[in-house]
């Protein structure tokens, strides 16, 4: 790999759309790397710009409503901008997405095997024999029992878990290098989630590939990601190893998230506590640090929250970064002491 | 699906029944409830000049006096087995299927039917053929160039072509390429493809055009219509995700979709127009069921008018019954549901 370049490598990646109402910054200024075999876990709430940014590093996004700037280096390659042709060649082959609802995403008047041949033969001249054969195989991968008779049956005759492994199974049809999952357990009821989600940790380590787990839920990032990025309003607010993130975390955000997680592990459970408020909007995003309005500990800033916008600085421990205008040794004195006392006596 | 066949075939046959039963109640009840008797209906027949005698008689013989389901009765049995009208001086016979004897011309109105299908069935399906490439495309491209000057030019264009009629476009086509440019055929000049394919296109060429400006129109719309709403589908996403060239994840995966409505629609308004397409054929005198229904009508011929409503009647429960079919074909989540 050219100058110790990271397999991938997004750096200051601004995705906006301009609307009647303003300029909607769904991705505003996203940095980060990710290695083959590695997964990144991209957590935020509902509008926080996690689907926008994969959709962003997978090229699919209307020229004529959008304005994408920053690069995308995907190994050695820079995407943003490739030619549209360059980009769709890539898409589906080196790099590929697995969506959230199987149902909708995939077409209801095609076979299940139709749409793994098509995806496979986009990318391999091979006869429709040929990649029926491989969607079969693909097919028994996923753990689809009986691929060979499935292959003809239409999404509808597969259950959800099943629709899911079928999406994974396109997906991955053509041993991409960079696979992005977009919610893939949400719609999905919990025994199959753990099911996919054990099924993907297993091909991620068949294939080597890097893995994006947009979600919302920490869950799925405790299972799955090595590192993990927190969107808030479009930014990184915070960012590090999961580790750190579930053990030593920043960012007031963080702690809420935490805070609003359902834990298993833990005896007893009170109640779950909220973040109070709702997201912003990406069009007229708060003065200041996005997340002030929702902020504990906004008045400890000395008014800082309200009027300067906090930078993506590095935090305590290595390779861990928070935008928060809060001194470090406040955070971990407030994480130590006020929040993760109350975190495990939930 | 055999069982779903079979179901729709019977649910068509007893749909033609009803149909035909109100219809013919219709023609024979309307006249009696203004005023008409038997005997009026019978002068209509044998002409003013007869006697009040024979006026009573030719009633009698043609059954007018027995109640409307015997009457309805004997027309089903004619369809089947043909029939007899005897009209004092002779007997005609109209054989099976017998859709009714005009008194008037004094012919079976069937042969008539048949002769004029072929003439409606040439105008239906090469406007039909027409008004599908263009009205698809256009509304494809429209969908795809939202707001682009394209669509604007094409969406006024449409809705022009949908609010004019066709006796005004026809007219000023007729007009303009027929009698000034000297273009196209004038009108009542069609010639049947048997005898001369070249003759026959010269002919329908601008009935074709007409009649598919105004389906175009529509058609463009609904295209449109439906490609903004598919091609906002999660599906097309995922399409565009495995990397599929634009122009698949347009075709294959969004029109493809969006086809299924518009299938039903077409089947609605092919088999309307084979019961005649009645504006068209009139001006431009083309010599078919829609002509036949509206000369008739004018003639006050009770049988005609009846048989060519059973005949468009037919034509639309069958354009349905095959719509249906082809949507198990065409939607897979229809087979098994």
């Amino acid at each position: 790999m050219p100058d110790g370049q990271a397999f991938l490598e997004v750096k200051d990646l601004k995705i906006h759309f301009p609307t009647d109402d303003g300029l909607v910054r769904s991705a505003d200024g996203l940095s980060f790397k990710l290695e083959r075999g590695r997964t990144l876990g991209i957590v935020g709430e509902s509008g926080s710009g996690k689907s926008v940014t994969s959709l962003g590093i997978m090229g699919i996004y209307n020229k004529r409503n959008s304005q994408i700037s920053g690069e995308i280096w995907l190994d050695g390659d820079e995407i943003v901008s490739a030619g549209q042709e360059t980009v769709r060649k890539l898409r589906g082959n080196k790099l590929a997405m697995i969506f959230q609802d199987p149902l909708s995403a995939m077409h209801p008047y095609y076979t299940v095997g139709h749409q793994i041949i098509e995806a496979y033969q986009v990318h391999h001249n091979v006869s429709k024999k040929v990649a029926r054969k491989h969607a079969i195989d693909m097919l028994g991968r996923v753990g689809i029992p009986q691929p060979d008779r499935r292959v003809d049956d239409y999404p509808h005759q597969f259950s959800g878990g099943m629709r899911q492994r079928a999406m994974i199974a396109m997906a991955l049809v053509n041993d991409p290098q960079l696979l992005i999952a977009d919610e893939p357990t949400t719609a999905l009821d919990v025994t199959v989630q753990a099911q996919i989600m054990d099924l993907m940790h297993d091909l991620q380590a068949e294939f080597n590939s890097a893995l994006i787990v947009i979600t919302h839920d920490l869950g799925v990032v405790a299972e799955l990601a090595d590192d993990v990025l927190v969107m808030y309003g479009g930014k990184c607010i915070e960012y590090g190893s999961a580790s750190t993130i579930f053990e030593r975390p920043e960012h007031p955000y963080t702690w809420g998230l935490l805070g609003s997680m359902p834990r298993m592990d833990r005896p007893t459970q009170d109640r779950l506590v909220p973040i109070p408020g709702s997201p912003p909007s990406l069009i007229n995003l708060p003065q200041g640090c996005a997340f002030s309005p929702r902020c504990a500990y906004e008045p400890q800033t000395g008014g800082l929250g309200t009027t300067v916008p906090p930078e993506l600085v590095r935090a305590g421990g290595s390779n861990h970064l928070v935008r928060c205008h809060l001194p470090t040794e406040e955070r971990q004195r407030i994480w130590a002491e006020e929040v993760k006392p109350k975190l495990e006596a939930q | 699906m055999i069982t779903y066949i079979i179901r729709r075939l019977f649910a068509a046959v007893v749909l033609l029944f009803i149909i035909s039963a109100a219809t013919f109640s219709i023609f024979y009840l309307v006249p009696r409830l203004v005023g008409s008797t038997p005997e009026t209906l019978a002068t209509r027949y044998v002409g003013r000049a007869a006697t009040p005698e024979t006026v009573h008689l030719i009633a009698e013989k043609l059954g007018f006096y027995d109640p409307i389901w015997l009457q309805y009765g004997r027309w089903v049995k004619g369809i089947f087995f043909g029939a007899d009208y005897d009209l004092g001086a002779t007997v005609e016979h109209c054989p099976a299927p017998c859709f009714g004897y005009s008194f008037i011309t004094k012919t079976p109105v069937w042969p008539d039917l048949v002769d004029r299908i072929p003439v409606t069935l040439s105008l239906a399906i090469g406007a039909a053929i027409l008004w599908l490439i263009f009205g698809l495309s256009i509304g494809t491209l429209s969908a795809l160039r939202r707001g682009s000057f394209l669509d604007r030019a094409a969406m006024t264009f449409s809705l022009a072509g949908v609010s004019l009629p066709i006796f005004f476009t026809g007219m000023i086509g007729l007009l303009v390429f027929s009698y000034k440019l000297g273009w196209t055929a004038p009108g009542g000049s069609y010639t049947d493809f048997t005898e001369s394919p070249s003759a026959w296109a010269y002919a329908l060429l601008l009935p074709w055009i007409v009649l598919a400006l105004q389906f175009s129109a529509q058609y463009a719309r609904l295209t449109r219509a439906g490609m903004l709403e598919t091609m906002g589908e999660d599906y097309i996403r995922t399409a565009r995700a495995k990397g599929l060239p634009e122009r698949d994840v347009t075709v294959k995966h969004g029109l493809r979709a969006a086809l299924t409505p518009i299938l039903t629609i077409f089947g609605l308004d092919f088999g309307l127009l084979l019961g005649g397409a009645v504006l068209t054929e009139q001006v431009f005198s083309l010599p078919g069921l829609g002509k036949y229904a509206v000369d008739a009508i004018t003639n006050n011929d009770l049988p005609k008018v009846l048989g060519v409503t059973m005949m468009a009647a037919f034509f639309v429960v069958i354009a349905n019954l095959i719509v249906d079919l082809l949507y198990a074909v065409v939607d897979p989540r229809v087979r098994l549901g």
